[in-house]
């Protein structure tokens, strides 16, 4: 049961978003900005599926089971990955999984951060350089993971509920997640 | 030196939100709501909510962002400036209120691992007079600085060292809040 009465029947994030909707509103802008906007600047080459991805990872190291399901669909959702399968292997073993050399690298400083900031090495820097990230890249990297440090603690934090053994919920919301955004409410 | 090309020479957080106030403004807004405002039915004053910033600061062991809040929180707190010092160094022997205290245990148990929060924990803290909003905000102040500081000190931002630095930041964020610094 969830710390603070929250209201019943949403799952996940968007039942504190419910409640507090003065800090909601930022929270949503920057996941916003960070997994879809940033995609498409020019210096940029970090697609929304492979921002997702990165969320996704964070959240299972993290132990977030809404947030590593509902940002794994919406990663799929981008990829292709009808089976969760990619998601799976990147959560398990992101070094064995089929993605570029460059979100290898990124993802290897994503841990770091959610570890703590100065795990984060001049050396890992240096390795996502050599693959093609951009400072861009690097910087969304390093503020995707930390802002899911926040996101998946709140989550926790409060024990809100989130539905298990649910795929068609979580492809349903990643549907509309990638058709309107972050956002607390579904558009009327 | 900062791990990317920041092209400022701003300390912590606000070399990055020159560098990109598009994440810069829902950033600060945060921090603004958070740290000024808090839900409708909180106790928690401004000093207070500055001292949970510079408390989980300090466990995660981000010096900026540590002392900065500190620095705010002395501000505000005025001439009771001293429960400051007292909570970084315990807040079981410091001389705050039972209520803060009670909070304080929840925000460090959101650093460390916020699925472990109790109910335990939180009935602590109503019973010393916490309202809902006050959980509510603690957990995501505590939660909200776990960003802060792995973006800071995932980026190495400079972290000036003199205490006088911080005296200048803290009065500034205690008179004009969070407001997104103009382009250098």
């Amino acid at each position: 049961m969830p710390h603070i009465p929250l209201p019943a029947g949403i799952p996940g994030i968007r039942g504190p978003m419910n409640y507090s909707p003065e800090t909601a509103g930022p929270m949503n802008e920057l996941a916003n900005v960070l997994l879809r906007t940033n995609a498409h600047r020019p210096d940029s080459t970090l697609t929304e599926g492979e921002r997702e991805l990165i969320a996704t990872y964070v959240s299972s190291e993290n132990d977030c089971y809404f947030c590593q399901t509902i940002h794994g669909a919406v990663a799929s959702h981008h990829l292709g990955d009808e089976d969760w399968s990619l998601v799976y292997s990147v959560k398990s073993d992101y070094q064995q999984a089929a993605v570029s050399g460059k979100l290898k690298a990124l993802l290897t400083i994503a841990r770091s951060v959610q570890k703590g900031g100065k795990h984060v090495t001049a050396d890992q820097i240096a390795a996502a350089r050599a693959e093609g990230a951009t400072d861009r890249d690097i910087h969304d990297t390093v503020l995707i993971a930390a802002a899911f440090c926040m996101f998946n603690r709140y989550v926790d934090g409060l024990a809100t509920t989130a539905p298990v053994d649910a795929p068609d919920f979580y492809k349903m919301r990643a549907a509309g997640v990638v058709a309107n955004g972050y956002a607390a409410n579904d558009p009327k | 030196m900062a791990h990317i090309q920041l092209n400022n020479d701003a300390p912590g957080i606000r070399s990055l939100v020159l560098y990109r106030p598009d994440t810069g403004k829902p950033l600060y807004e945060l921090a603004q709501a958070l740290l000024r405002a808090g839900s409708p039915d909180s106790t928690l004053t401004d000093a207070e909510r500055e001292l949970v910033a510079a408390y989980v600061s300090g466990l995660n062991c981000t010096s900026f962002c540590r002392n900065s809040h500190a620095a705010a929180s002395r501000y505000l707190y005025g001439q009771e400036r001293d429960l400051v010092d007292q909570v970084l160094a315990d807040p079981e022997t410091a001389e705050i209120s039972d209520k803060l205290r009670a909070l304080l245990a929840i925000a460090r148990q959101v650093a460390d691992d916020a699925r472990a929060v109790s109910e335990a924990q939180t009935r602590r803290a109503r019973t010393e007079g916490a309202t809902d909003g006050d959980i509510h905000d603690t957990v995501l102040i505590a939660a909200s600085f776990c960003m802060y500081n792995r973006y800071v000190d995932g980026l190495a931002t400079l972290t000036p060292t003199e205490p006088a630095a911080y005296e200048a930041m803290g009065e500034r964020m205690g008179t004009l809040g969070y407001v997104l610094p103009k382009p250098q």
